[in-house]
C-alpha cells in the first residue's frame, strides 16, 4: 500500500497552483486534506503523477456571513464547521452532516472543497449542497465561474470542474428565519460512509410547506434530490399525513445500487424512512 | 500496597507507557543496517495453473536486487510446513510450502518474491512481473465443493474432502425415542478475517559463516518458529534463534508458521543480508489465515420440560486451499458442545472441506465460541419450542455446584465452580424479570426489545501435556525461570510469548508477591528463544494457568532456597525461620531479620552459603497441571431492533465471568472487554464474504466492517471467583471468554426481539438489510 511515484509542489497562490495544473495536464491531481485521494493511491486505484497540494494556500479557510449567503472557503475543515456557531445557527444540516463524517482524524483534516470536488456519491456534503443549493465557485485559467450544485455533481467522482480548475468556495444562500435542516444519515457503523442519508431543509409559512428541499446519498452515481417528495409536500400543511405521504415518494425515480450494505429494495425503503424522519423531525410534527 | 498482596492488585500496566507514546519496538520499529525489503508477489487467481513468471523487466527495475519465483526457490525446502493433528488425525491433506510453483489455490497466495533496497522501489518491480495463469473453475462453497463434478484443488488427494469422520458419546437413539420435542436448525458461523492492529512482519538475518539465523517476527510462537525454521531450511536448531519483540495484537492470526517466515529467511540465506517483510493491511486480509467459516447442521432432542436429551451435530468446516497448522483446531468445538449443561448423548460429524479460500485456521476461542454458539442457540430453540423462559431452560440443563467435578460425555472432567450460581448472579444484575416485564410492554407498543443469555464453560489453559500430546500432537506444558541477580534485582523468563495481554506486568506481580520485592525489580524477560528454555509460546488463554503458574512455582522455590540461606545467616534451624514481605526472621523476632537482597548476595558468597549449597538463586520450572482449566458465567445482552430499519441497538451488556484467581482485575476487565467487542463484531458487522469467482470482496476496513468503541456499548462486567484446583495461583484463563460468550447473548438478544415476526434463526452478522427483511417477508408481524 504504497502510491506509485509521483511529483509533488506546494504553490503558494490559486494562480500559481491554476499554473501548475494546467502545465501537467491530466497527469495532476489537486491534494487538499488528502482523505480520499491518498488512500486510492496507496492501493494504487489513481496513479497521478503530479500533485498540487493548495493545503498551503492561504486565505482558503473561512465561514463568513454575506448578505445573500453564507460563505465556506474551500480549505474549510470537516471539524471547523462542525463547531462553527454560525453553521449551526443558520446550517444545522451542514453541521449535523459534518459531525458524522468518518471519524476524529478525519474531520480534522478533510475539507469541505475536498470532499465536493471528489464527487464521491455517497459522501455526505454533497448531498448537503446540493439541497442547500450552493453555488461552487471555482478558479481556472480562464478566471473565475460559478456552477450551481446541481450542475456541479455529474457521475460517480466525476465533478463539473475542468482539469485545470480549483474550487475555490462554496456559497450557500441564507435561509429563510423560518427555515431548518438536518442530515439523517443511516450506516453501519459511526465511522462509515452513509447507505442512505437525507438531507431535507423546510421553510414554512403559516403553518405551511413553503419549500422543502430533500437531497439523497447513496441513492444513485450521484447526489439526487427527492423531486416527487418535494413536489408533493409543497404548498401542504404540515401534518403527519401529509409527511407520510410525501416521504412514500423520496425514493421516486432513483436506482439505488445494490452491494454488500443492502439491495436497491432496502435502500429505496430507508430512503422513505429517513425521509419521513427528518421531515418529522424538522417540523415537530408525528 | 504491600507487595505480598501483588496478587489481585490492580496496578497500572508497566508496558503501556512505552506503547501509548509511540516508542513501542514492533518488528518494523528495529534497527536494521543495510536491510533489504522483501515484497511478495501474490496469487490474483483462486484457481489456476502457472504457466510463466516474465521477471525480466522487473528485474531492470532501479533498485531491484534479486527476484525469486518459486521453482527457483523450491529445492531449498527440506519440508514443507507443519500441520498438527488437532482432533482429526484421520485427515487427508496436501503438503504446503510456502510459494507456489505450477498452481495456485487461493487469491494471496505467494507465487514470486522482489527484493530491493527500498519498500517501495519492490513494490514498483512488483508491478512489472507478469504471471501468466491458465484460470481453472473456482469452489467457495462447502458443499458445492465436495459434490461429485465439482473441481478438484489438490489433484493427489482426489477431491475437496479432507475428512469426513464420527465423534460420538451416549445413547442418541434413546435420546431421540424418548424426545418430546425435536428441532432441526442450520447455524452458520461466518468467515471471519482476524485483523490484528499490527500487520505481520519478519526480519530475518543469516549470517553464512556461521550458518547462523537471527529472525524477528510479530508471531505468538517464537519458539515453535524456530523449530520449524530450523527443520525447513536445514539450519541446526542451536543456529536459529527467533525473537518475538513488541507485538501488536494476534487474535490467533499469529499462531502458525507463516510461509513468509521462511521466505524471509531464505531471501536473506540467498543473499547474505539481512531482509525485512512489512505485511501491509491489504495483503494482511488476503494472505493471513482467516477465521471461524463453518456450518454446523444442528438437531435437538428435548423434553417439553425443557431437558435436552442429545444433539445430531454435523460440523462442516471450511479449510480454505490447504490444512493450516492449526487448521483442524475448530473441531474441539464438537467435543466441548456440551458446554456447562449436563447432556446424556451426542452423535457428531465432522467434514472438512477444501475451497479456494485463504486458509483457516484459530481465531479467539477457535472452536469453543462455535460450541458456545451452538449449544446456546439450542437452549433458545427449545425454550421457543416449549414456550419457556430461557433462563428455565438453561436452569433446567446446567450442571450444579454439587455434582462437580463432573465429567462430561466425550470425558472431560470440569475443575471447579457453580455455574447455576454464576446464571442467577447474571440475571440479577441484569433486572431479568423487570427486562422481561419491560419487553412486553414495549411489544405493545411495536417496538422490539430482545434479551439473550449465554452460559458458556471455556475449555482452556493448554496443556496439561499427556492430553495436549494425544489430541494435537504437540506436549503442551508451563515454563518459568526466575533469576535472582546479586542485587536483589529478579528476572522471570516465560515460555509465553505476550502480544498484548500484560505479562511484563502480571507476572512481575507474581513474582513480587512470592519473593517479597516491588514489581519495579522484576524484569519479565519473553519471545526470544535465544534467552531461557523452550517455551510453549501463546494461544488458547493458557498463559497464566501454565506460565505464570511455573513462576510461581520458580518464585517459591527461589524462595525456600533463601530461607535455608536465612537459617545459617541467623543461625536457626531452618523450620524456625518465617518469610514475609521480603525478609526472613526467626519466628516471633522479626526485629533480627535479613533481607531477600541480602540473601541475594550471599547466595554468590561461598564464606556465607551453608556448607555444600551451590551457589545462586535460580529455579526453573517445567509445570505440567493435572487438568485444564474451565473459566465460566453468564453474559446478558439487550438489544432494541428498529422494525424500520433493521437496525440493532445495543441498550445493555452485562458480563459475568468466574476465571478464579485474577492476579490484576484490571488487566482481566481489559480482556474482557476486547472480547465483547470482538465477539459482538462477529454478530452484527464482520463478515468475510468472496464471490463465487474466488475474489475476496471485502479486501479492505471499509468492506469489511470491525466495530469500533463507538459502535459499542457501556459493559457492566460482574465476577465470582471460583479458584482452580489445578495450578498453585488459583487461575483460569480470561483471554478468550468475552468472546466466546458475547456472540451467542447478541444473537440470542437478536432473535429474541424477532420472536413476534416468527423468526427462529438468523444468520450473521445480524445486518440491517438481513433483519429488516426477515421481518418483513410475509406480511411482518405474526402476534
Amino acid at each position: 500500500m504504497i502510491p506509485a511515484a509521483f511529483d509533488y509542489v506546494a504553490p503558494r497562490s490559486l494562480p500559481e497552483a491554476v499554473a501548475d495544473l494546467v502545465k501537467h495536464g491530466s497527469e495532476a491531481k489537486v491534494l487538499a486534506g488528502g482523505h480520499s485521494l491518498i488512500p486510492l493511491m496507496k492501493l494504487r486505484l489513481s496513479t497521478p503523477s503530479f500533485l498540487v497540494d493548495i493545503g498551503r494556500i492561504q486565505d482558503l479557510s473561512y465561514i463568513r456571513e454575506a448578505d445573500s449567503h453564507i460563505a465556506l472557503g474551500a480549505l474549510t475543515t470537516h471539524h471547523e464547521i462542525e463547531f462553527s456557531e454560525l453553521v449551526k445557527a443558520r446550517l444545522p444540516l451542514l453541521q449535523q452532516a459534518a459531525a458524522q463524517i468518518g471519524d476524529a482524524q478525519v474531520r480534522n483534516r478533510g475539507t469541505i472543497g475536498g470532499a465536493a470536488a471528489h464527487a464521491d456519491p455517497n459522501g455526505d456534503f454533497p448531498t448537503c449542497l446540493l439541497a442547500l443549493d450552493a453555488e461552487l465557485i471555482a478558479v481556472g485559467p480562464r478566471g473565475e465561474r460559478s456552477i450551481k450544485a446541481q450542475d456541479f455533481f455529474v457521475d460517480t467522482f466525476t465533478s463539473a470542474l475542468e482539469p485545470a480548475e480549483i474550487l475555490r468556495e462554496i456559497r450557500i444562500p441564507r435561509p429563510p428565519s423560518a427555515s431548518s435542516g438536518t442530515y439523517l444519515k443511516f450506516s453501519r457503523r459511526s465511522q462509515d460512509w452513509a447507505i442512505v442519508a437525507v438531507a431535507a431543509q423546510v421553510s414554512l409559512r403559516e403553518g405551511r410547506v413553503e419549500r422543502v428541499a430533500i437531497g439523497l446519498t447513496g441513492m444513485g452515481p450521484r447526489p439526487l434530490r427527492a423531486a416527487a417528495a418535494e413536489r408533493a409536500l409543497t404548498g401542504k400543511a404540515v401534518a403527519p399525513d401529509a409527511l407520510r405521504e410525501a416521504s412514500a415518494q423520496a425514493a421516486d425515480g432513483t436506482q439505488p445500487p445494490e452491494d454488500l450494505n443492502g439491495s436497491p429494495e432496502y435502500r429505496r425503503h430507508l430512503a422513505a424512512v429517513l425521509t419521513r424522519r427528518a421531515l418529522e423531525a424538522i417540523t415537530g410534527s408525528k | 500496597m504491600a507487595v505480598s498482596q501483588m496478587i489481585g492488585a490492580s496496578i497500572k500496566r508497566r508496558e503501556d507507557p512505552q506503547l501509548v507514546t509511540g516508542s513501542g519496538r514492533f518488528v518494523d520499529d528495529l534497527p536494521q543496517n543495510a536491510v533489504l525489503h522483501l515484497h511478495v508477489v501474490r496469487s490474483s487467481e483462486p484457481h489456476a495453473r502457472i504457466l510463466a513468471i516474465d521477471t525480466i523487466r522487473a528485474k531492470e527495475a532501479d533498485g531491484v536486487v534479486a527476484i525469486f519465483t518459486g521453482k527457483e526457490l523450491r529445492e531449498e525446502f527440506q519440508a514443507p510446513l507443519p500441520v498438527t493433528v488437532t482432533f482429526v488425525p484421520e485427515k487427508a491433506y496436501p503438503e504446503q510450502y510456502p510459494i507456489a510453483t505450477d498452481k495456485v489455490h487461493y487469491v494471496g497466495e505467494p507465487v514470486a518474491l522482489v527484493v530491493a533496497l527500498s519498500r517501495a522501489a519492490a513494490q514498483d518491480a512488483a508491478e512489472r512481473i507478469e504471471v501468466r495463469y491458465q484460470a481453472l473453475p473456482a469452489v467457495t462453497d462447502v458443499e458445492k465443493a465436495i459434490q461429485k463434478d465439482a473441481p478438484v484443488i489438490h489433484e493427489s488427494l482426489g477431491s475437496n474432502l479432507s475428512y469426513d469422520v464420527k465423534r460420538a458419546g451416549g445413547d442418541i437413539e434413546a435420546a431421540f425415542k424418548e424426545a418430546e420435542v425435536t428441532i432441526s436448525q442450520r447455524l452458520q458461523q461466518q468467515r471471519l478475517i482476524p485483523i490484528a492492529i499490527e500487520t505481520r512482519g519478519v526480519v530475518a538475518d543469516y549470517k553464512p559463516f556461521a550458518n547462523s539465523l537471527t529472525l524477528w517476527s510479530s508471531t505468538q510462537i517464537p519458539h515453535f518458529v524456530k523449530v520449524w525454521l530450523a527443520v525447513i531450511l536445514g539450519i541446526p536448531e542451536s543456529q536459529v534463534r527467533v525473537i518475538a519483540p513488541d507485538v501488536g495484537g494476534g487474535f490467533g492470526s499469529k499462531i502458525r508458521v507463516f510461509p513468509e517466515e521462511v521466505l524471509t529467511a531464505l531471501a536473506s540465506r540467498r543473499l547474505g543480508r539481512p531482509v525485512k517483510w512489512i505485511e501491509d493491511r491489504e495483503e494482511n486480509m488476503r494472505a493471513t489465515h482467516h477465521g471461524r467459516s463453518q456450518i454446523w447442521d444442528v438437531e435437538i432432542a428435548a423434553k417439553r420440560d425443557g431437558t435436552v436429551l442429545g444433539l445430531r451435530l454435523t460440523q462442516w468446516l471450511d479449510l480454505g486451499a490447504y490444512c493450516s497448522q492449526f487448521g483442524t483446531f475448530m473441531s474441539l468445538g464438537l467435543l466441548v458442545a456440551p458446554g456447562p449443561y449436563r447432556l446424556a448423548a451426542i452423535d457428531g460429524r465432522l467434514v472438512g472441506v477444501f475451497t479456494n479460500r485463504t486458509p483457516t485456521d484459530a481465531y479467539r476461542g477457535a472452536g469453543r465460541p462455535e460450541a458456545t454458539y451452538v449449544i446456546e442457540r439450542v437452549m433458545d430453540l427449545v425454550a421457543q419450542e416449549t414456550g419457556m423462559d430461557p433462563a428455565d431452560v438453561r436452569r433446567r440443563n446446567l450442571v450444579t455446584g454439587a455434582e462437580q467435578p463432573y465429567t462430561s460425555l466425550f470425558g472431560f472432567t470440569f475443575d471447579s465452580g457453580d455455574y447455576v450460581a454464576g446464571l442467577e448472579r447474571a440475571l440479577q444484575v441484569a433486572g431479568y424479570d423487570d427486562l422481561r416485564r419491560r419487553q412486553s410492554e414495549a411489544r405493545k407498543q411495536g417496538r422490539y426489545l430482545g434479551i439473550g443469555l449465554a452460559s458458556y464453560l471455556e475449555i482452556c489453559g493448554l496443556g496439561p501435556a499427556a492430553p495436549t500430546q494425544a489430541n494435537t500432537g504437540v506436549s503442551l506444558w508451563g515454563m518459568g525461570v526466575v533469576r535472582l541477580h546479586f542485587t536483589g534485582k529478579a528476572t522471570a523468563i516465560t515460555g509465553s510469548s505476550p502480544h498484548g495481554q500484560g505479562h511484563e506486568t502480571t507476572f512481575a506481580q507474581v513474582v513480587s508477591a512470592v519473593l517479597g520485592i516491588p514489581v519495579a525489580d522484576v524484569d519479565v524477560v519473553h519471545g526470544d528463544t535465544g534467552i531461557g528454555p523452550m517455551g510453549m509460546n501463546t494461544y488458547g488463554s493458557r498463559s497464566t494457568a501454565l506460565d505464570a503458574s511455573a513462576v510461581h512455582i520458580s518464585a517459591t522455590r527461589v524462595r525456600e532456597k533463601a530461607r535455608k540461606i536465612a537459617a545459617h545467616l541467623l543461625e536457626a534451624a531452618e523450620d524456625d525461620v518465617v518469610y514475609e514481605d521480603g525478609k526472613a526472621f526467626v519466628k516471633g523476632s522479626p526485629a533480627k531479620s535479613v533481607t531477600i537482597q541480602e540473601l541475594a548476595m550471599a547466595a554468590f558468597q561461598t564464606n556465607r552459603l551453608p556448607a555444600g549449597m551451590e551457589g545462586g538463586l535460580e529455579a526453573t520450572t517445567f509445570f505440567d497441571p493435572t487438568n485444564f482449566v474451565w473459566p465460566f458465567g453468564t453474559h446478558v445482552a439487550v438489544v432494541e431492533v428498529d422494525p424500520e430499519t433493521g437496525k440493532v441497538s445495543i441498550e445493555r451488556y452485562v458480563a459475568l465471568d468466574d476465571c478464579g484467581t485474577r492476579i490484576n482485575p484490571m488487566v482481566v476487565d481489559g480482556q474482557i472487554h476486547g472480547g465483547i467487542a470482538q465477539g459482538i463484531g462477529q454478530a452484527l458487522f464482520e463478515e468475510g464474504v468472496y464471490g463465487e469467482d474466488g475474489q475476496l470482496r471485502t479486501g479492505t476496513l471499509v468492506d469489511y466492517l470491525v466495530p469500533s468503541a463507538a459502535d459499542l456499548p457501556f459493559f457492566q462486567l460482574e465476577e465470582t471467583i471460583t479458584p482452580s484446583p489445578v495450578n498453585p495461583l488459583g487461575a483460569k484463563g480470561i483471554g478468550e471468554a468475552g468472546t466466546i460468550a458475547s456472540t451467542a447473548a447478541l444473537m440470542n438478544a437478536v432473535v429474541d426481539a424477532l420472536q413476534p415476526f416468527g423468526v427462529k434463526d438468523v444468520p450473521m452478522p445480524a445486518s440491517p438489510a438481513k433483519l429488516w427483511q426477515l421481518m418483513h417477508r410475509n406480511g411482518g408481524r405474526k402476534g
